[in-house]
């Protein structure tokens, strides 16, 4: 097993490389150190001095790839790309355009990310696969139908709909939550309840039907019959049974977004105000900070990455069936 | 009059004819021609479709853009129907159907009131002219409705066999339509519709203008998205080996990369590349409509992923079929075997595809336009529309109507393409749950 996982982890290093090129490409080249710089000094009356000094603050005065000033290795070492890709490869993000130390930012805001995104994700898990369940159970009847197109209808709002609305009665005119905000500890539950359910309300319809699908590929086979003939009651049949067979095709798709859980929701956080790494990236994008995009696009792939990693491996745990080649 | 054609016009007329092509060979082919029929059987998708029409033909007249001789704005057939609620500028915020503005201020004579507004009649003066007003375009409206939905019954009577009982739902999504329609016409010459936004522009106005910028997003995008995703996916399940891995790679990697945040950085790489080259575009209106177009190619670029696995493993099972076998042997080249043989039975995965992502596209505008991302801010659309309108919640009284208008155009629309979707879906897929 352990050959298969090295091998696996293997697999991901050219993509992480290709990930690398990609945003390289995008931030370095179509969009230049020098547009950079106008961006961060202000657009207007900046000197070509003024962007010299800046650039080379930031490290951002070398050769793209290639530099033809020196000599042996440092011609690739001493670029750009070469030295703004190393650290991230070793995590280490650097200072951003501003001058925060993005590692530390992280360190620091990933706690309030995961304070929302933990327990979104488990009610939202528990929550779609019941009502699942319960429409399989109503299969052909007038109520199954009806709740069908309900789904569809609950898929059909904008999520900004469900949070705006929420927001604004559940915790402005209610008072049953504080409006937005977040303080650390144990206090934090207040905060990130009204988040946590409008996020799981949001994703009912199109994680339901996701579930239903699954299920109902399960139910026609054939030892859904044998566990019917030998009496078990639906319920049984349903929780014992079909859950358990579905598995693989839900860990499939649940196990790749538990490591990205981490990023943080980027709307959810900007309405709340939370200061997790969702609104950080916002922040970012709003202020222009192509160091922290970078960084958070790089740790977002790391994390996917990890995420199929951890798909194949609990394909193990859940299906003897699944052999290691 | 001159014309003035628009990127994205000219490519929604192109997606159109290219639809209507498809419809000729659709009928021609008495195969799919079942299916279609099938999925026409079920009323709901029948009414879901034929409210998604009457979004696509606004839309469409929406992208035909001309200047007239003797001015220099751009009009679109839109525009022109619109042109009431298009001219008529008010002060500031007034509620839906209102004579008079929302909040007081003061007035010529001294005292504090509501302005009366400019479009409405100066005889209403009070809330109980308008309402009869109102409850009286409103009959007239009903009546000629029912006189046109009866001529429309007489003449589907005369010349079809379409049978009325069981298309009921049908007949009420139509009827409604068509009251809809005349009761608009009836009040656009008096009355904001919607009332009026912050500005004094007509609401109504702006969330029908925002129908173009919805469906240029989930039409274009999946358009563009096509090509890369049948070619590639087409490659990879055909040659297999290196080329599968190659492509395997590429998107592996893109998939990699955060979706939203792959969207975001190169929004504002193009936003930055637009504001250096600001002298390079006409006018407003064509520098907006292009970086809608270039939004849409930015998230074809993230979203053909999806599908090209999906090709790619269908052309996986269907390479080992005899028909692709007995092409092979007869010496047929590998592009025709790509695009004669294995193409045409892929096109249900497509066609799947591409009703199912629209609704997800559309929605996701009003998402990016949120993080700051999405169209040119002088592009009218549901996210700018929301966008604008989440502070005015706040407010007391509360300014409710933009937001509220913006939810509800979007709403119907991603509703009745999620409802075709489904029907879609199920009919063309063959694992699909074919119970109704």
């Amino acid at each position: 097993m352990w050959t298969y996982i090295l091998r696996r982890a293997l697999y991901s290093i050219p993509i992480l490389l290709g990930v690398n090129l990609i945003t390289f490409l995008l931030f370095f080249m179509v969009n230049t150190p020098d547009d950079m710089a106008r961006i961060q000094l202000g657009a207007k009356h900046v000197t070509q001095a003024d962007i010299h000094t800046w650039k080379e603050e930031k490290g951002y005065n070398k050769p793209l790839f290639i530099n033809t000033n020196q000599s042996g290795s440092a011609i690739l070492t001493d670029t750009i790309f070469y030295q703004k890709s190393i650290p991230l490869f070793q995590l280490d993000f650097g200072h951003s355009d501003s001058g925060r130390n993005i590692n530390k930012d992280i360190a620091q805001r990933m706690w309030p990310s995961l304070a929302l995104a933990i327990p979104s994700f488990i009610i939202a898990l528990i929550t779609n696969i019941v009502f699942a369940m319960w429409m399989v159970m109503l299969l052909g009847t007038k109520l199954e139908r009806m709740s069908l197109i309900f789904t569809v209808a609950l898929m059909s709002i904008s999520g900004l709909f469900y949070i705006i609305i929420g927001q604004k009665i559940v915790a402005g005119m209610w008072h049953w939550f504080p409006v937005s905000g977040y303080q650390s500890g144990f206090e934090s539950w207040r905060f990130v309840m009204l988040p946590v359910l409008i996020g799981v309300v949001a994703g009912l319809g199109s994680g339901v039907r996701w579930y239903r699908s699954i299920f109902l590929e399960e139910i026609n086979k054939p030892y859904v019959n044998t566990a019917r003939a030998k009496g078990l009651s639906e319920q049984q049949v349903l929780f014992k049974h079909v859950l358990k067979n579905a598995m693989i095709p839900i860990l499939t798709g649940v196990v790749v977004i538990i490591p990205s859980l981490f990023m943080g929701s980027l709307i959810m956080e900007s309405f709340f105000s939370i200061p997790g790494l969702g609104s950080y990236t916002i922040d970012a994008i709003n202020s222009q900070d192509f160091a922290i995009v970078r960084a958070m696009v790089f740790l977002g792939s790391i994390l996917y990455i990890v995420g199929l990693l951890l798909t194949d491996i609990s394909y193990t745990w859940v299906d003897p069936r699944v052999k290691f080649k | 009059m001159t014309f003035v054609w628009l990127w994205t016009d000219f490519l929604l007329w192109v997606l159109f004819a290219l639809s209507m092509v498809a419809v000729v060979k659709i009928r021609g082919n008495e195969l799919l021609l079942q299916k279609w029929q099938k999925i026409f059987a079920q009323p709901l998708a029948l009414s879901a479709f034929i409210i998604f029409t009457f979004y696509i033909l606004i839309g469409l007249s929406d992208s035909i853009h001309f200047r007239l001789d003797n001015n220099t704005t751009t009009y679109s057939v839109l525009d022109r129907v619109l042109l009431p609620a298009l001219e008529a500028e008010e002060k500031t915020y007034s509620t839906p159907l209102n004579f008079e503005q929302f909040s007081k201020e003061y007035l010529d004579n001294g005292l504090r009131g509501r302005v009366h507004l400019n479009l409405v009649s100066d005889e209403i003066t009070n809330a109980g002219d308008n309402n009869k007003n109102l409850l009286a375009i409103s009959v007239n409206a009903l009546l000629y409705a029912a006189v046109i939905f009866i001529a429309f019954i007489l003449v589907l009577l005369k010349f079809t066999s379409v049978k009325i009982r069981r298309n009921r739902s049908v007949l009420v999504t139509i009827f409604t339509l068509m009251f809809f329609c005349v009761w608009v016409v009836l009040l656009m010459p008096n009355y904001h519709i919607l009332g009026t936004d912050k500005a004094g522009i007509d609401v109504f106005y702006k969330a029908v203008k925002s129908i173009r910028t919805g469906m240029v997003f989930g039409l274009l995008t999946t358009l563009l998205a096509l090509p890369p995703a049948i070619i590639l996916g087409l490659m990879a399940g055909y040659f297999k080996g290196k080329t599968d891995d190659v492509i395997q790679y590429i998107y592996t990697t893109i998939n990699a990369i955060p979706g939203i945040l792959l969207i975001a950085a190169l929004v504002l790489i193009l936003q930055v590349y637009m504001d250096e080259h600001a002298s390079d575009y006409a006018s407003a209106l064509e520098r907006s409509d292009l970086k809608l177009l270039l939004l849409c190619m930015i998230l074809a670029l993230t979203s053909w992923t999806g599908l090209c696995r999906l090709i790619r493993a269908e052309t996986l099972k269907l390479s080992e079929l005899e028909f692709v076998q007995a092409a092979k042997v007869f010496g047929i080249s590998n592009i025709k075997i790509l695009f004669n043989h294995l193409m045409p039975n892929i096109m249900h995965l497509v066609l799947i595809s591409i009703v199912l992502d629209f609704s997800g596209l559309v929605l996701i505008e009003a998402v990016l336009s949120y993080v700051g991302v999405g169209v040119d801010a002088t592009t009218m659309s549901w996210g700018n529309m929301i966008n604008a309108a989440r502070l005015e919640l706040s407010t007391d009284p509360v300014v409710w109507w933009p937001l509220a208008s913006s939810f509800i155009f979007m709403f119907i629309l991603v509703l009745s393409a999620n409802l075709f979707a489904d029907r879609v879906r199920q009919v063309f897929d063959p694992k699909g749950d074919e119970d109704a």
